[in-house]
């Protein structure tokens, strides 16, 4: 598992120096670009040696992986998704303090209506799951974008995949 | 952080005094009319000629009200106004008499005319006469006075009596759109809250961009508008008073809340709070500020709609497995489903006729907007597409107005999300011009 998820991370940090010189190029042509994963492999790379504790880096350096991604339609953690889940509840147990805000997304095939009350269930269903992992349940702040802030452009399953997702923000900022 | 930039007046000016024209001959029952609830009839042709004026100024207004009126019948799909050029008699010496032999060789079913002149106060006086061209009979005749400014409000208005002196049915060109202009990438959309007239024209931005806005919905009158924003982070439903610029924040509910809709009357705003994973339907009561909870079951429901007369509730909800449409009484009882087709449905509105409940439906990869009666029976798709979504019903439940998002070719060129407006029979689809992509369209009541 762990073999995986580095070389998996490897092929991302691969992929955003690809993409960070075609970046203009792909949002020109409106190709699929997973902006945020980049972003988080880049900062991982970069930041070995001075990552704060209890900060975003430091979250993301240790858990790996920002989201958690569900079925369509559905909200129910799926198997792939526990190990994540269950490293962001070890790493959010030892920062007692820190506060998180957990993000519901669907995707663009369901009305925007019922995708917000989806979105808001996919963040219930992790704020659940890291709960009964001893998290306080009072740290766990939830909110849904529905359909309307996609990880991923495009108009596949390939992105759609990637936009039904949960996203933890440690030390949030303001949402917007 | 609202951008509101039109004077008031330009909005709500007081049109005064309707005055009937006395006909020039004997009014008579004509014959003259166009049965609506045929699909795809052939369109009236109709002759609308320049009003005329004394001064230029009188009479380039003229034209511009008659180029006015020409579009709203035109976008009807119901008239055809025909070409000023095969046109005989002049607009001058039909002020005279009307030759009715001249319109009957260019084929006018119909003929309108009409004159403005400035009052010596400066208001506008516009006046319009509506002919049976084959009976020689006025079937209308009707004078308004105005602000010189509210020109097009007059036009519309005459459309609107144009339309309904020949269908027999409501007009619905004196109307707003409230709407969400959309800029930007999918990943980074900007989305901003912007009203226009049902013909596009009076465009305005009502925020900034700075904040997501999605969902408005026009109040009876159409003065304000509840909708959702993201102000401040959280997803919350807002009221907006068009007049003064001003949002509030409606209740002070535990959780997110979206999907809202004013009651038919404007005394309430029915929403849905989201909140430990279930989604529940609230009605607010804006003079009270007390709220009620109208469904309480673990599961979906959202996108409440009242019936007309507002004693029901249309919703839609996956309590039974996936998402359906279900219709209860206003404070909660006697819920029942109502739709069994294959798919999802979803966003059910109700006609403001009262008989039949336009809605969403997701299907085969695809997104559908159709009607339904309010027992479930005689659906009917209207349009489908990669995706439609969210119908809103003109006043007169005649015409429906949704967003179309096209996805472009496989790297996303010429993707695009627009208004469409389509006649209830499923013919007459018309892309409804706006500055930018647009989504979640409201179409308000006639302007009060």
């Amino acid at each position: 598992m762990k073999m995986r998820f580095l070389s998996l991370l490897a092929a991302v940090a691969l992929v955003a120096a690809c993409e960070s010189e075609s970046d203009q190029n792909a949002a020109q042509t409106g190709g699929g670009v997973a902006q945020q994963p980049v972003r988080a492999a880049t900062t991982n790379a970069t930041a070995t040696n001075q990552i704060v504790p209890g900060s975003t880096a430091d979250f993301m350096a240790t858990v790996g992986q920002d989201r958690v991604f569900f079925d369509f339609d559905k909200y129910d953690v799926k198997s792939e998704g526990r190990p994540v889940l269950e490293k962001w509840a070890v790493w959010l147990n030892k920062y007692p303090s820190v506060p998180v805000r957990i993000e519901g997304h669907a995707d663009e095939r369901g009305t925007r209506e019922y995708n917000l009350a989806l979105g808001e269930r996919r963040a219930n269903s992790v704020k659940q799951f890291l709960t009964s992992q001893g998290v306080a349940a009072a740290r766990l702040q939830t909110i849904t974008y529905g359909k309307e802030r996609p990880a991923v452009q495009g108009h596949d399953e390939s992105a759609w995949s990637q936009n039904r997702r949960a996203v933890a923000a440690v030390n949030p900022g303001p949402a917007s | 952080m609202y951008v509101l930039s039109w004077s008031q007046r330009q909005i709500f000016a007081v049109l005064a005094v309707v005055g009937a024209l006395l006909a020039m001959s004997v009014p008579a029952r004509a014959d003259l009319n166009i049965d609506i609830t045929q699909g795809q009839a052939n369109p009236m042709p109709i002759a609308i000629t320049d009003f005329t004026g004394a001064t230029d100024q009188e009479s380039y207004t003229g034209r511009d009200i008659t180029k006015v009126i020409s579009a709203d019948l035109e976008r009807s799909g119901l008239f055809k106004p025909i070409d000023h050029r095969a046109f005989i008699q002049t607009s001058e010496s039909l002020q005279v008499q009307p030759r009715f032999a001249d319109w009957q060789v260019i084929n006018a079913q119909a003929l309108v005319q009409g004159r403005t002149t400035t009052q010596p106060d400066g208001r506008l006086r516009v006046e319009f006469r509506l002919w049976d061209v084959f009976s020689g009979q006025q079937m209308r005749g009707q004078a308004y006075f105005t602000q010189p400014e509210n020109w097009r409000r007059v036009a519309h208005i005459v459309a609107d009596a144009i339309y309904s002196r020949i269908t027999g049915e409501d007009g619905y060109f004196d109307t707003r759109i409230v709407y969400i202009s959309e800029s930007g990438p999918a990943i980074k959309r900007v989305k901003r809250l912007a009203i226009m007239d049902q013909d596009g024209e009076n465009h305005r931005f009502l925020t900034d961009g700075a904040t997501l806005v999605l969902t408005p919905r026009f109040s009876p009158t159409a003065q304000e508008i509840t909708y959702l924003s993201y102000f401040r982070g959280v997803p919350r439903v807002y009221l907006f008073n068009i007049e003064t610029g001003r949002q509030e924040l409606l209740g002070d509910f535990p959780g997110m809340t979206f999907a809202p809709r004013f009651s038919p009357d404007g005394n309430k705003v029915v929403l849905s709070m989201a909140r430990e994973g279930h989604t529940d339907i609230y009605e607010m009561d804006l003079r009270t500020r007390k709220t009620k909870r109208l469904t309480d079951f673990p599961a979906i429901n959202t996108s409440p709609a009242y019936s007309p007369d507002g004693t029901q509730i249309t919703f839609n909800s996956d309590r039974g497995g996936t998402q359906q449409l279900y219709i209860m009484g206003a404070d909660g009882s006697n819920v029942r489903r109502i739709s069994f087709g294959e798919g999802r449905y979803a966003t059910p509105v109700w006609s403001p006729r009262g008989d039949l409940i336009a809605f969403t439906r997701f299907h085969g990869g695809k997104f559908f907007i159709g009607v339904m009666h309010t027992d479930g029976s005689g659906e009917r798709t209207l349009t489908e597409g990669y995706l439609v979504e969210g119908p809103t019903w003109a006043p007169n439940g005649r015409v429906l107005m949704y967003f179309r998002q096209s996805p472009g070719d496989h790297r996303g060129r010429g993707e695009s999300t627009r208004l469409y407006s389509i006649d209830l029979t499923g013919y007459n689809e018309r892309l409804v011009v706006t500055p930018r992509d647009a989504s979640d369209p409201a179409w308000s009541s006639l302007i009060p």
